[in-house]
């Protein structure tokens, strides 16, 4: 072990003694990480302590808690496509990742969460801050670690990154006793991995899918997270053009195509736009994307689809099959099956279509026309969202909390481009937009606009020392109505107007003075003339700003699908809920 | 319903086996019986797990395992092509009525006994779960005691292997 004699130094080309700490640094330098995120604790005091050494190459945001940092991880790895990287100390520390990861998982976010624990002479033992965290993560992540040996340790990051990045991306959790972090090993600097190639899917397969559209009368392009993810946009424009066909989403593929186009017809499902899920409706082919056919999408399966043909492409197997039966399968790198159908089905009008799918569209503006015509309140979503979508530049990204106020911007939000969205889709993190937000917002170096509301913002609201901190600037729009206004609309419709525990007008929370208190200017407005004026200014600080727009408590996202309905039962105006 | 046998090739490392039963549980699959022993490459580990369901079962079950890092192949064995055995120990009153019985039935399926008390007799009997269950059946009115079984392993017949 002479080696060991030049400790600290370089030993033969590229080699070093380096600790457990040490080399996580640069491990993460290595796989080309400029931010984490996180949270110092008494189990990874020797990870900060190098994070302090690295400062320069390494930035590391501190948050108000350990979500904070999860949610900023995620919201990190959403706009910029890089893994997002969050840090915790043991036990309660990594605990509080728990919701950040599983959000991640739910919605196929590569990220590396990065934990502390106890000696390894204690654990099992029950410890300070002990928790087997591996254990907690294993159903929410795509692979975790406890790593025991310090010689294991760089290439256990390494391959922790290839795994989040890889098919499917999801988030991957590497445990690290303290005992090994203070370890030393040699380290040698690799390059970054590359995630593993993807499956092609088979040809035979590609050429029944182009028998099924060739046949088809009425296609119908539905397009999930997978897609938004992998840069389709253009060619899903060009096979729509090709077979005339018109194009949905779901929630997760929500900014792959740019509303401006007029063959897209928005989120399809629960709360989606009338004209995607009537069309999905009317439709003899689905051809879906990247998605995984979500119950809130679909709504009742029994129904859904009856005699229409689908196409699935994926790159999880696991997918096919698993919530909708389909006819045609890709399995694999969707880019590549997507072009190859492109490249081989008929190109063909379908008069017929085109006319009762734009039929649809002008019924569904009909709707919204109408609800917001009937909408007499001097502040209305709708209008809060045309002012943004006014007003926003294309490169605004967009974050959201859960709830009404993340409906109605799936609705009425103009996407422009993909990564400039951050929401939870899968999950339904209440308490996600505010941390997501900071995280976006950092790795996009865009101007960012949390849309939320008084329920979700009051769960993690203490990220707003970190915008202020940071310096960040995020506009708040904060639409108050008083009350958990998505389960409340529900109990509108589906329970009798018993309004159990959602009515929160009882809360004397005085929004502005608490964004004051945290350092931040904000404002109230109540009426489109003051919402204007308040969005604009703070479209154009350099700083965090909250907007309290006060809206009416019986604003309802519409139209709607019941729970366990089918687009047969679409509810589309306030008054039509079937009371239990 | 339908009964399979998959045969699985895991890394043979901490907590694998917990991945495989946690993925099961969080799925909701309810399988018959799983085995796992190390291979002759101390790397591996080898699951046989066997379950009844419909294709819909078999197939998610087949592919969410495909998905776990340390899951190296899967394979669904043919039935007819497949050798399987399972072992089980059943222990029986010992009394001077049935112990003719016992001891006949043991070697009539070619059982052994392998303990021999004067109240118990425990016998080991080895072959396809059919024919543990032929035998379970038959030792039933005799009174049984206890019973403890391996679950099926399973290895394809003839020179294929399942590569690693």
């Amino acid at each position: 072990m002479g080696l060991l004699l030049f400790g600290g130094e370089f030993m033969e080309h590229g080699k070093k003694i380096m600790t457990g700490s040490q080399i996580l640094i640069e491990t993460l330098i290595e796989q080309g990480v400029t931010d984490v995120f996180g949270y110092p604790g008494s189990a990874v005091l020797s990870v900060y302590d190098e994070l302090y050494k690295a400062e320069g190459r390494l930035r590391h945001y501190l948050t108000a808690h350990e979500q904070g940092a999860s949610h900023a991880a995620d919201g990190y790895s959403r706009v910029t496509g890089k893994v997002g990287v969050v840090i915790a100390t043991s036990g309660p520390g990594a605990t509080n990742l728990v919701t950040g990861i599983a959000t991640a998982m739910m919605d196929s976010i590569p990220m590396v969460a990065i934990t502390g624990n106890v000696d390894t002479s204690l654990v099992g033992k029950d410890a300070f801050q002990e928790i087997n965290i591996t254990g907690v993560t294993m159903p929410i992540t795509k692979h975790n670690y406890f790593v025991t040996d310090v010689n294991e340790l760089a290439d256990t990051i390494r391959e922790a990154f290839q795994i989040a990045k890889s098919g499917r991306p999801g988030p991957v959790l590497i445990d690290i006793p303290k005992d090994v972090q203070e370890a030393s090993c040699v380290f040698e600097k690799k390059e970054a991995v590359k995630p593993f190639e993807q499956e092609i899917a088979k040809d035979l397969d590609v050429d029944r899918a182009v028998e099924l559209i060739n046949a088809s009368e009425r296609p119908y392009i539905y397009i999930g997270g997978g897609a938004a993810g992998a840069g389709m946009t253009e060619s899903i424009k060009a096979l729509a053009e090709k077979i005339d066909a018109y194009v949905g989403c779901s929630f997760m593929g929500l900014s792959a195509m740019p509303n401006s186009y007029g063959r897209f017809l928005g989120m399809q499902g629960m709360h989606g736009k009338f004209a995607s899920s009537m069309a999905q409706k009317h439709a003899d082919l689905i051809i879906g994307v990247g998605v995984r056919f979500s119950d809130r999408a679909t709504g009742n399966r029994k129904k859904y689809a009856s005699g229409t043909k689908i196409i699935q492409l994926d790159l999880d197997i696991s997918e096919i099959n698993k919530n909708v039966k389909v006819d045609v399968a890709l399995v694999g790198n969707i880019v590549s099956s997507f072009s190859r159908i492109l490249d081989r089905c008929e190109s063909r009008e379908r008069p017929l279509w085109r006319s009762l799918v734009e039929e649809l569209k002008a019924e569904g503006d009909r709707i919204e026309e109408e609800l917001d015509r009937n909408d007499k309140s001097p502040l209305t979503p709708k209008r809060i969202f045309d002012t943004v979508n006014r007003i926003k530049g294309k490169d605004t990204v967009i974050a959201t909390d859960v709830g009404q106020h993340q409906m109605w911007t799936a609705q009425y939000v103009d996407f422009e481009q993909p990564r400039r969205f951050a929401s939870s889709g899968g999950l339904g993190t209440m308490g996600y937009g505010l941390g997501a937000a900071i995280g976006a917002q950092i790795g996009s170096g865009a101007r960012t606009v949390l849309i939320t509301g008084d329920g979700s913002f009051g769960m993690n609201l203490n990220e707003l020392a970190t915008a202020v901190t940071y310096g960040l600037p995020i506009v708040i729009v904060l639409l108050n109505n008083g009350a958990l206004g998505m389960v409340r609309q529900w109990q509108n419709f589906f329970y009798g107007k018993r309004y159990s525990n959602t009515v929160l007008s009882n809360r004397k929370t005085d929004f502005v003075k608490v964004a004051e208190g945290f350092g931040l200017s904000a404002c109230k407005v109540e009426t489109e003339t003051e919402f204007l004026t308040a969005f604009e200014r703070a479209m154009q600080e350099n700083a965090p700003f909250l907007i309290e727009a006060k809206i009416d408590v019986d604003e309802f996202v519409l139209p709607m699908l019941p729970p366990g309905g089918s687009i047969d039962d679409i509810i589309t105006t306030k008054e039509k809920g079937t009371n239990k | 319903m339908k009964r399979s046998v998959i045969a699985v090739y895991v890394e043979n490392k901490y907590g694998v086996l917990a991945r495989v039963s946690g993925m099961f549980m969080r799925k909701g699959f309810n399988i018959d019986s799983l085995t796992v022993g190390v291979t002759d490459d101390p790397d591996f580990s080898r699951i046989t797990i066997t379950i009844n369901g419909d294709d819909y079962i078999r197939e998610q079950l087949i592919n969410q395992l495909k998905k776990l890092h340390n899951v190296k192949v899967v394979k669904l064995l043919d039935g007819e092509s497949t050798l399987e055995r399972e072992l089980m120990l059943i222990k029986v009153r010992n009394t001077p009525e049935n112990r003719n019985e016992i001891m006949a039935a043991a070697e009539i399926y070619r059982a052994k006994i392998i303990d021999y008390t004067t109240d118990a007799i425990c016998v080991e009997v080895t072959g396809e779960p059919s024919k543990i269950k032929a035998f379970t059946e038959v030792m039933k009115p005799l009174g049984i005691v206890e019973i403890c079984r391996t679950g099926a392993v399973a290895l394809e017949r003839g020179g294929s292997i399942m590569e690693r």
